[in-house]
């Protein structure tokens, strides 16, 4: 694996982060505190992990593609998809507007390059992966497929569907990617239905499960490698990654409180105090 | 234009299996997929040909849908196989974001749709499905009558990009469709008449070709219309042959709630007042059966299009 540059990365996390906060507030409408809390996963994945071109075809052949599961946390991937280049930076500021490319949650319908599926409606994204997983097996082409889910959509059964098939049926190029932070809209998972122990669940529906904290890049970044070093074992990985919800803006941490809700004025300003800027606000 | 006969039955999934097979060997894109159905969807010959693009997904419908949006992201072209009530009604969500707003290159091929399904009674016989599929933007909706046209229907839809709907049978059921080309979205003039208007889709196509028979003994001159595409629609073809005989019956083991007669009735008032009378079950679950006991039943049987026809003249 290529040696990261951690300076650089930091940086683009920072920046992606003010991206997070500025999109939702301006259309005082989006996901901030899920969205924040990947912005370290997704900038790795991006920035580091795969291999990609990003003038954007949609059938991913000869290169690692992404699927986002859980597309309320469109924000971050739209700020990381225009910052590695599929799109023009000031696009962001359309987020969430009528008439353009940056929809609520992820679509196709618009164009918009870098998203293959529309995702939204939970549980259904993993599947999705596993598919253009089985095109690449046809194509012999060894590029890996990711997936990003949520902790919560674990509740979805078609999940434990998709879990089973790609164990028994060996997609082994396949990393899926749990976002792992505890909460959900009507509050804690533990509370709300509790998930138990899911990387056992994962292993004993025949996947390779790791574990790492997503918000620590260095971790993320060798979880992440050592993911992509075990493909092709004839196992499905899993990635169980523990995130705090609004990472970065201290008021918006380890709460479901900022799952759906937008900052106003005040807390933009407080929120963008603490996140440099590093490339240049959109 | 000849009478419509026929020497042989076959049941129209059977035309999906063959129609599958031959085009794994011609075209390399399509793949297959199935939730525990491989001998109720006659697609055994495709996976014994063609394995590794072949898909048993289990009893996971849901998984099986979304694994074909994924698959036509990569560049196949998949066909899923399940009954037709699991191909929609339990999937609906996964059609709905993941194939036609998504506008995958997927065709959805469902089996055991309708009444005619039989002796396994409501849970199975969905009458739902056409009108569920036919809302969701972006898709291709179509229901062939006999084997050949299933046969023909399966790889037409391979040259389609984009969402389709393919909907057939469990029974055995009259052919009559041999060597007939099939062109989506372009419905075809089986017999021509000048008193009233037959618009037939599905196993129904046989039965208003019979009641036709009925109509002529009777002197009335009925247009028989097979309306495999459901949407798009084939207005032109329905006006065309409306204005000549002023008036309608549509035809379908369907709800008519959301059926191909509501389809026909909103092109028709579009463009002028005609009389027309629906044959389709109305707002009611079946049950066992055999077939043709429960079309009977249910108001779908050559009798109820015959009457329809009465009807629809005489409100002209």
């Amino acid at each position: 694996m290529p040696q990261p540059n951690l300076d650089q990365l930091q940086q683009v996390c920072s920046q992606v982060r003010r991206d997070i906060v500025r999109m939702v507030h301006a259309q005082q409408s989006g996901h901030p505190g899920g969205s924040l809390g990947c912005a370290d996963y997704l900038v790795a994945l991006y920035f580091h992990v795969m291999s990609f071109n990003n003038s954007f075809k949609m059938d991913g052949k000869g290169e690692d593609m992404f699927f986002l599961s859980n597309g309320h946390i469109s924000p971050v991937w739209y700020s990381v998809l225009a910052r590695s280049g599929f799109f023009e930076v000031s696009e962001l500021a359309t987020f969430r507007k009528i008439g353009t490319r940056l929809q609520g949650h992820p679509a196709t319908e618009e164009g918009l390059p870098g998203v293959r599926i529309a995702s939204g409606s939970l549980g259904q994204g993993l599947s999705a992966a596993i598919g253009a997983a089985l095109a690449k097996r046809i194509d012999g082409d060894d590029k890996i497929v990711h997936c990003l889910m949520g902790d919560g959509e674990q509740q979805e059964g078609q999940v434990w569907e998709a879990a089973m098939f790609a164990a028994h049926n060996k997609v082994d190029r396949l990393i899926a990617t749990i976002d792992f932070n505890g909460q959900q809209i009507d509050g804690a998972t533990s509370d709300v239905n509790d998930l138990g122990d899911l990387g056992a669940k994962y292993s004993s529906f025949g996947w390779d499960v790791l574990t790492c904290d997503g918000n620590y890049l260095t971790e993320l970044i060798s979880t992440m490698d050592d993911a992509q070093a075990k493909c092709g074992n004839g196992k499905p990985i899993l990635i169980l990654m523990k995130t705090e919800m609004g990472k970065g803006v201290d008021f918006m941490e380890g709460t479901h409180k900022w799952h759906g809700i937008p900052p106003n004025d005040q807390q933009l300003a407080e929120a963008l105090n603490q996140l440099e800027e590093t490339l240049g606000d959109y | 234009m000849t009478k419509l006969t026929y020497t042989d039955k076959k049941d129209t999934r059977s035309g999906f299996g063959d129609g599958l097979l031959e085009l794994g060997r011609t075209n390399p894109d399509v793949v297959a997929l199935c939730a525990d159905l491989i001998g109720s969807l006659k697609m055994g010959a495709f996976q014994k040909e063609f394995p590794e693009r072949f898909f048993q997904t289990g009893i996971a419908e849901a998984n099986m849908i979304s694994i074909a949006a994924g698959l036509a992201t990569a560049g196949k072209i998949p066909f899923t196989g399940t009954f037709a009530n699991f191909s929609t009604s339990r999937v609906y969500d996964q059609l709905r974001q993941g194939i036609a707003y998504s506008d995958k290159n997927v065709k959805v091929c469902a089996s055991h749709a309708g009444l005619t399904l039989g002796e396994d009674g409501a849970t199975h016989q969905v009458l739902e499905d056409l009108g569920m599929t036919k809302m969701l933007p972006n898709f291709t909706v179509i229901n062939p009558c006999d084997y050949h046209q299933t046969k023909a229907a399966t790889m037409a839809i391979a040259d389609h990009n984009g969402p389709v709907y393919l909907r057939f049978g469990r029974p055995s059921w009259p052919m009559f469709m041999e060597d007939q080309p099939f062109e989506i979205g372009k419905a075809i003039n089986l017999i021509e008449g000048s008193d009233v208007s037959i618009f037939a889709t599905g196993h129904l196509v046989w039965k208003a070709i019979e009641a036709e028979a009925e109509l002529a003994k009777e002197g009335i001159s009925a247009e028989v219309v097979n309306i495999h595409t459901i949407k798009p629609l084939d207005e032109e073809a329905i006006l065309k042959s409306v204005a000549k005989t002023g008036c309608a019956v549509s035809a379908e083991e369907h709800q008519m709630a959301g059926g191909l007669g509501e389809s026909i009735a909103s092109t028709l008032v579009r463009n002028k007042l005609y009389p027309m009378e629906f044959v389709a079950v109305n707002d009611q679950f079946g049950e066992s059966g055999k077939p043709d006991q429960l079309l009977d039943k249910y108001g779908l049987g050559v009798v109820d299009i015959v009457n329809a026809a009465k009807e629809a003249i005489s409100r002209k």
